[in-house]
Order: structure tokens, then C-alpha cells, then sequence
């Protein structure tokens, strides 16, 4: 060990090299980074076939692929996307790397499963892949899978639905893992509202992964056994309810939706406060408009049928309880800019991504209301609004709070920084192409241009041309950021270990952190957000 | 004629109203923010604040923005309930049009064995459709009537209005319901009552379709989803002119030229892949060896035959 010539000080990415010690290590910030690399991997495929749907879309009729060829791959767009990408995204590769850290513990509670964990990830991920591809064709099922079209379209939906299922388990694991880490390990003294926000927000998450996640394997077993054994569940030829599969299906899947967002609220929540030097604003009301969210987020998976044949009842119902889940966001929103409100606010990328997720997120929940009430929704649901604002939702808060989250921790993670000018160029591409590419898609939805379609009336052309060329914006957008992330990770400057002034506990130990994070312990004597005016002159 | 923001039905003022107040709150609040977000930006920027403020609380001000968009929002909820609530309560004297969808058309039953391509109604009179599925789940949506409900199988779904504008409007299937999905079309005509009556009398016991007995046979196995009659390329190459054309095929071993004759039709629908038209993909389309009886392949191949010339 000690006999070991080297430059740098020893530190979790050089103390052991090889394939083989990443593929077996338990460290939790090289298991972030392998989530990290495998999601980006997955990531850019899945928006390399995005692009090419907007290809198809850029005119009426056929232009570079068929009917089946396009509905295959909105198919495996949102399968990837969802299931690989935007649910495990943030607590997976940025609570594996962050959340020991920032409550001063050497590791998670439990290494080894955590480990199992990324495994359980990838077999879920290459059964996700080949049930796309088994038994010669692509399923072209929608990420839904929705019954009975599902069960007469192939058998790949048993394979898809297991990939699901694995997923999920990776995801209740993980959850696991962080809700004993985060009772169990918090530093001395680092009481429950001494713990910053982000470890806050993947506790809430981590209760949403563990509770709502086996309803997808409830789902899945009903499923084999109405095809192997011929019980009907939910198809109508065995005398099964076609919509009892949705409701199942969303009890998970809506709740996966603040799966990924309450992390990416977490995100925000500690780059607002760094930026503006200042104390966040309203920590305990954040707190709870979190675990609000995770509480209220269970309820209101009706609001994606309210068109299915439901009664009355339930639609008024599930669109009340849809209102009131907006209230914590809007919280949220007001405590982030009065964190800002009164600092020393400097606009540096990670702070450039975290308000831009401000501005999007806020359109998304707006939008989200239109489709929350039941009058609009009659008139939205399934349209291409909603592809607008699930993606101002998950692209534009998820995926910009996961933009941001890299930028910030970037000269934690590899000890080196990125380029300034190259990362604000990239943001300025992928803020215009985003929204060209969404924005649009919001008008021609209200004129009610339906989802899904591979072909349509020439009324809707102008919007769809204009949002192709917003996807072209937006990819250009993507290459520059990854280059610039990947080029300097290796030969970006020397990082100092707190280049942004950062009070939570990450930015007191060295960059990279050494192996096991701290050499002492510390203790906690105070509340996470207190600067001590470090621009004071 | 058909504009963007049609008001087409009874219904839609409601719907429009509960748009328009959540719009335009959300217009105000997106603003606000944004603008409020630059100032910040702006004027508390580290070259001119040195000196952040360490505050962290303000009881009043959370209060308020805790209760008013609270209130904010239970208003649209009731804005949004109440455009709704009509949509359920179908009037008794609504008169009742059985909408068949299945992969990927729309049937219009007006009962007595009437059937319609075409969604035809009244002018101001109350309208219910019951929705019937006989194979996957689908929606009949009416953009300019603000009128959407899932057709699935086993459910006896149903949506009602009340035409208030004269003209044809759009019908979409807004559920993905497979392959040609966004093929799934139609349109709602709008007449006057009297024009609605005399369309019903005259419309045929067996529909209103042209009923060679071939044509019959590719409606009924929604032939005509991919294959069009009037020369339009669609999924697969179009039937007009198809008798005695001679095409490229592509083969397993190669490309072929063959005459569309009697043999090569009937093998075409028997065994579709074996020979696939160039510019055409393989795999779309299922063989129907079995599924269709040798008496109805004779009637398709009669119906090219007659219609050659057109």
C-alpha cells in the first residue's frame, strides 16, 4: 500500500484500479458511478430514438420509418427512459455518491447489498432490452402495457413486465439500504432536522420505492396466471376487468413519478442555498411538503383515467386529491426563490440548470393542473399536452435537476473542474431546444392532436415541424454538456476541495473523498445551512 | 368548415371556461416567477451583494403562500367539476347511437341494422353514444364537441351532447390501439333535422358501403386500414388498379417481377411475406391462410377483377 509511487493522494477512484475493482467494489461512490455511466448509456439511446420519432414526425404520412417501426420505438423510448433512466436516476447514482457522505457515515448501511443492488439494476435492464427484441419483433405495447391489446400483442409483456419487477426490486433494495442508512448512521449530534435537505428528500423516495413498488409484482404474478392458467384478471375474453389492470398498473407508476422527482427537488434544494450563500429558507416546511408529497403521491393515481369508465365518484374524487398534491410543489417553488431572495447570488452552471428546472418544472406543474381538472382533462387526456408535461416534468425537472446535481458535485466526484464557458454554451442549447421541442406539442394537444400517432392531419404540421427542430437543438445541446463533462473528468484543472463554499458536510473533505469518506467522524453541532459570510468584507 | 377552437357542442362553453381560468392564472404565476427569478438574479448577484442575508423564516409570508394557492386551486377544481358534472347526467330524451370501434375503424349502429361510416347527427338535438369495443381498448374523442371516453371491451361506456354548429368534424382514437392507430379516423356530420331524417331513411339496411360481396369480405378483415382503394400509399400498396399490374416483388432469393393475376392475389393474402412488394416492409402484415375460406378469396379476386379499369 504504502510502497505505492504516486502522484496524487490516495483517494476512492485510484486506492484500487482495474475493471475488476469497480465490478466488485462496495464502496457507495463507486457504485453511484456505475449507475452513473450505465444510465448515461441508457439515456442516449433512448434519446437518440426520441430524436428519430421527431424525425418522423417533421411531416405527415411516412417519412423515414413505418407505423410499426415508429410505435416499436415510442415502445422502448419510454421503457428505457422510465424504468432505466428517470426512477432510479438521481437517488441511485447521486444518493449512492452523497447521501453517507452528507450525514457524515463511512459507507450505507448495508455495502453488499447495495451492490446486489446495481447487479438486480442491470439484469433488469438487459430483460427490458430483450423483451424488445424476443420472438422476432419488437412489442409495440406503449410502456403501459395496457390490456387487453398487451396480451394479444405478444408474449413479451410476461418478459417486460419481469424486467419491471427485477427493476423494482433493485429500487425497493436501494430504497431499503438508504432508510436504515439514513435512521441508523447519521453522524453524532446530526439529529433528524440537523440533516440536510437532499438526504431528506431519498428518505421520502425511499418510502415511496419500498411501499409502492411490489404492487408491480402483485401485477406481474396476476398476470402469468391469467396467461398460464387461465384466470381472468383483466382480460374480457376470461370474463377479467380491463381497467382493474390500470389501476394496478398506476397505484405503482404514478408514485414512481415522485420517485423521481422528489430527488430532483432535493437537488435544488442544496445548489439554491451554495449559490446564494445563504440559509434555505424554510427547512422545515420543505421537510414536510416532501414527505406530504410521498403521503398524498399514493392517492391520486386515478387522474391518469378519468376518461377509462370510471364513476362519478371517483373521477371528482381523484381530481380533488390531484389539486391539493400540488400545494407541497408550489411550497417548494416560494422557498426556493426566498432562499435566493437577500444572498450573494453567483450564476454559475450548476446555479444556471437549477433555475432553469424553476422555470420548467413551474410550466409542467401548471400544465399539470389543466390535467388535473376534470373539464380540461376531457379534452387533454392522451393528447400531446400530456407528452408536453410529463416531459417539462421529468425532462425538465428530473432531467435538468440531474444537469444541475452533475455540475455541482462534478469536483467532488472526479477532483477536477469542467468547463465554464462550454457548460453555460450547452445550457443555452439545451434550454432554446427543449422547449421548441415541448412547447409546441402543448398547442397542438389542446387542438387535439392525439398521442401516439405515427400519421396526422396537416392542421398540426406547423407545431410538430417546429418541435423537430427543437429536438435537433436540444441533442446538439446534450453532445456539447457530455463532452465537456467527459473530457475535463480526466483533464479539467485541479478542483480545490470546496470550489462553490458549500457548508453541508461533502464539501469539508477532500476531492476526490478518500476511500472511507472521513478519517474521523465528525460532530454535528448545528443546523446544516449556516454560512459564516465568507464574502463579508 | 372546421376552425381550431370550434365550440361544437353543448358542452364545450364549460370546458372552454374552465381552460381559460386555469390558463390564465397559470400565464400570471409563470410570469411572476420568471420575472421575479431575474430580478433575484439581477439585483442580489455576488458583484453587487457581498453581503448575503441570513434570514430563514417568515411565519406571514408562509402562510399566505400556503392558503392562497390553495384557494387557487380548489377554485379550478370546481371550475373543472362543474364543465364536468353535465358530461355525466345524459338527458332522457337523448337519442342513442351504438359507436363500434375495432382495430381500426369506427362502425356507427343507428340500430334497425343500420350502420354509418360516419358519425351523422342532428343539429341541436341531444345526442348519447354507447361504445362498444369488439377487440382492444380504444377512445372516442370529438375535439370540437370537448367530448372523450375510453371504448373498452366489457364496458359499457357511454358520452353524450348536444351539436350546437353545422358542419364535419374530426374523430380520433385517442387510446393506443395498435398498428394503425392513427389510421383510426372518422368524422361527425352535423345536419339539420330534417336533412337528418331523410339521411336515416335512405341509409342501406347493410350500411352505406359499396357492397360488392368482395369488398364486404376486406371490410370485415380491415383490409382496407393498409391498403387504400383510391391510390393513396399507405402501410401497404393500394388496390386501385391492382388486377393485370405488374409489380417488383422481393423475395427470399431475390427480386422478381410478377403480374398481380388470380394466383399471385390469392397468395398474396394466404401468404403475404413470401413475396413483398418493393418499397414495402416485410412482417406487417399476418397470413390469413385459413383465416379467410377459399369462397371468400374468390369474391376478393372477383372484386379486383371488376374494378380493374378504376
Amino acid at each position: 500500500m504504502t510502497n505505492t509511487v504516486t502522484k496524487e493522494p490516495l483517494n476512492y477512484l485510484n486506492h484500487e484500479t482495474g475493471l475488476w475493482s469497480w465490478l466488485t467494489s462496495t464502496d457507495h461512490k463507486r457504485i453511484g458511478l456505475l449507475y452513473m455511466y450505465s444510465i448515461t448509456v441508457f439515456f442516449c439511446v433512448a434519446a437518440i430514438l426520441g430524436l428519430l420519432m421527431r424525425i418522423e414526425k417533421m411531416a405527415p404520412g411516412q417519412t423515414i420509418m413505418t407505423a410499426q417501426t415508429y410505435n416499436g420505438m415510442f415502445t422502448i423510448h419510454g421503457i428505457i427512459m422510465i424504468f432505466i433512466v428517470v426512477i432510479p436516476g438521481l437517488a441511485a447514482v447521486f444518493g449512492n455518491i452523497f447521501l453517507p457522505i452528507m450525514i457524515g457515515a463511512k459507507d450505507v448501511a448495508f455495502p453488499k447489498l447495495n451492490l446486489f443492488s446495481w447487479y438486480l439494476f442491470m439484469t433488469g435492464a438487459m430483460l427490458g432490452l430483450y423483451s424488445q427484441f424476443a420472438n422476432g419483433h419488437s412489442p409495440d405495447t406503449g410502456w403501459t402495457f395496457y390490456v387487453p391489446y398487451s396480451a394479444e400483442a405478444s408474449s413479451n409483456v410476461v418478459v417486460a413486465l419481469t424486467a419491471a419487477f427485477v427493476l423494482g426490486f433493485a429500487s425497493i433494495l436501494t430504497g431499503l439500504n438508504f432508510i436504515v442508512t439514513i435512521h441508523r448512521m447519521r453522524a453524532p449530534g446530526m439529529t433528524w432536522f440537523r440533516m440536510p435537505l437532499f438526504p431528506w428528500s431519498l428518505y421520502a423516495t425511499a418510502w415511496i420505492q419500498l411501499l409502492a413498488t411490489p404492487i408491480v409484482g402483485i401485477t406481474l404474478l396476476m398476470v402469468i396466471a391469467e396467461r398460464t392458467l387461465h384466470i381472468g384478471f383483466f382480460d374480457p375474453s376470461l370474463g377479467g376487468d380491463p381497467v382493474l389492470y390500470q389501476h394496478l398498473f398506476w397505484i405503482y407508476s404514478h408514485p414512481a413519478v415522485y420517485v423521481m422527482i422528489l430527488p430532483a427537488m432535493g437537488v435544488v434544494t442544496e445548489i439554491f442555498p451554495t449559490f446564494s450563500q445563504k440559509p434555505v429558507f424554510g427547512y422545515v416546511p420543505i421537510v414536510f411538503s416532501s414527505m406530504a408529497i410521498a403521503l398524498v403521491g399514493y392517492f391520486v393515481w386515478g387522474h391518469h383515467m378519468f376518461t377509462s369508465g370510471m364513476s362519478y365518484e371517483s373521477r371528482w374524487f381523484f381530481s380533488f386529491l390531484t389539486f391539493l398534491v400540488a400545494i407541497p410543489s408550489a411550497i417548494k417553488v416560494f422557498n426556493w426563490l426566498s432562499t435566493m431572495y437577500g444572498g450573494s447570488v453567483d450564476l454559475k452552471p450548476p446555479l444556471l440548470f437549477a433555475i432553469s428546472f424553476i422555470f420548467l418544472f413551474t410550466i409542467g406543474g401548471f400544465t399539470g393542473l389543466a390535467l388535473g381538472s376534470l373539464a380540461t382533462n376531457i379534452q387533454l387526456h392522451n393528447t400531446e399536452f400530456v407528452v408536453a408535461h410529463f416531459h417539462y416534468i421529468i425532462f425538465g425537472g428530473m432531467g435538468f435537476a440531474f444537469f444541475a446535481a452533475i455540475h455541482y458535485w462534478f469536483p467532488k466526484i472526479y477532483g477536477r473542474m469542467y468547463s465554464f464557458k462550454w457548460a453555460n454554451i450547452s445550457w443555452g442549447f439545451l434550454f432554446v431546444g427543449f422547449n421548441l421541442l415541448y412547447f409546441p406539442l402543448f398547442i397542438v394537444g389542446i387542438q387535439g392532436m392525439p398521442r401516439r400517432y405515427f400519421d396526422y392531419d396537416p392542421k398540426f404540421q406547423l407545431g410538430e415541424a417546429l418541435s423537430t427542430i427543437g429536438a435537433f437543438i436540444l441533442i446538439i445541446g446534450l453532445i456539447g454538456m457530455i463532452t465537456n463533462l467527459i473530457y475535463h473528468s480526466r483533464r479539467g484543472a485541479i478542483a480545490p476541495a470546496n470550489p462553490w463554499h458549500g457548508v453541508t458536510l461533502e464539501w469539508q473533505i477532500p476531492s476526490p473523498p478518500p476511500h472511507e469518506n472521513f478519517d474521523e467522524i465528525p460532530v454535528i453541532t448545528h443546523e446544516p445551512y449556516r454560512f459564516d459570510h465568507p464574502h463579508t468584507n | 368548415m372546421e376552425t381550431l377552437f370550434n365550440q361544437g357542442s353543448n358542452l364545450a362553453g364549460a370546458v372552454d371556461r374552465a381552460f381559460i381560468f386555469i390558463f390564465a392564472i397559470s400565464f400570471i404565476f409563470t410570469i411572476g416567477i420568471t420575472v421575479l427569478m431575474i430580478y433575484i438574479l439581477i439585483h442580489f448577484s455576488r458583484k453587487k451583494n457581498k453581503n448575503p442575508q441570513q434570514f430563514s423564516h417568515n411565519t406571514r409570508l408562509e402562510v399566505i403562500w400556503t392558503v392562497v394557492p390553495l384557494i387557487i386551486v380548489l377554485v379550478m377544481f370546481y371550475y373543472g367539476w362543474v364543465g364536468f358534472a353535465p358530461m355525466r347526467q345524459v338527458p332522457k330524451d337523448a337519442m342513442p347511437i351504438t359507436v363500434i370501434g375495432k382495430m381500426w375503424t369506427w362502425d356507427f349502429d343507428y340500430g334497425n341494422g343500420k350502420i354509418s361510416k360516419e358519425l351523422v347527427v342532428p343539429y341541436n338535438r341531444n345526442v348519447k353514444l354507447n361504445l362498444v369495443s369488439v377487440d382492444v381498448n380504444h377512445s372516442l374523442f370529438i375535439p370540437a364537441f370537448r367530448v372523450k371516453e375510453d371504448v373498452i371491451p366489457g364496458y359499457n361506456n357511454y358520452l353524450w351532447f348536444k351539436p350546437i354548429m353545422k358542419g364535419t368534424f374530426d374523430i380520433y382514437c385517442s387510446e393506443y390501439c395498435g398498428l394503425a392507430h392513427s389510421a383510426m379516423l372518422a368524422k361527425a356530420v352535423v345536419v339539420d333535422s330534417l336533412d337528418f331524417d331523410k339521411w336515416l331513411a335512405d341509409l342501406q339496411v347493410t350500411g352505406n358501403l359499396p357492397d360488392h360481396p368482395g369488398l364486404v369480405v376486406m371490410q370485415a378483415n380491415t383490409c382496407l386500414t393498409c391498403h387504400t382503394l383510391d391510390g393513396t400509399k399507405v402501410i401497404g400498396p393500394t388496390f386501385k388498379g391492382l388486377y393485370g399490374r405488374k409489380t417488383t416483388v422481393v423475395t427470399e432469393s431475390g427480386e422478381k417481377e410478377v403480374e398481380a393475376n388470380d394466383d399471385y392475389i390469392i397468395r398474396s393474402i394466404e401468404d403475404p411475406n413470401s413475396e413483398v412488394v418493393k418499397g414495402y416492409n416485410r412482417g406487417l402484415m399476418q397470413p390469413y391462410k385459413d383465416k379467410i375460406s377459399q369462397e371468400d378469396l374468390q369474391k376478393i379476386v372477383d372484386y379486383f377483377k371488376t374494378n380493374a379499369a378504376k
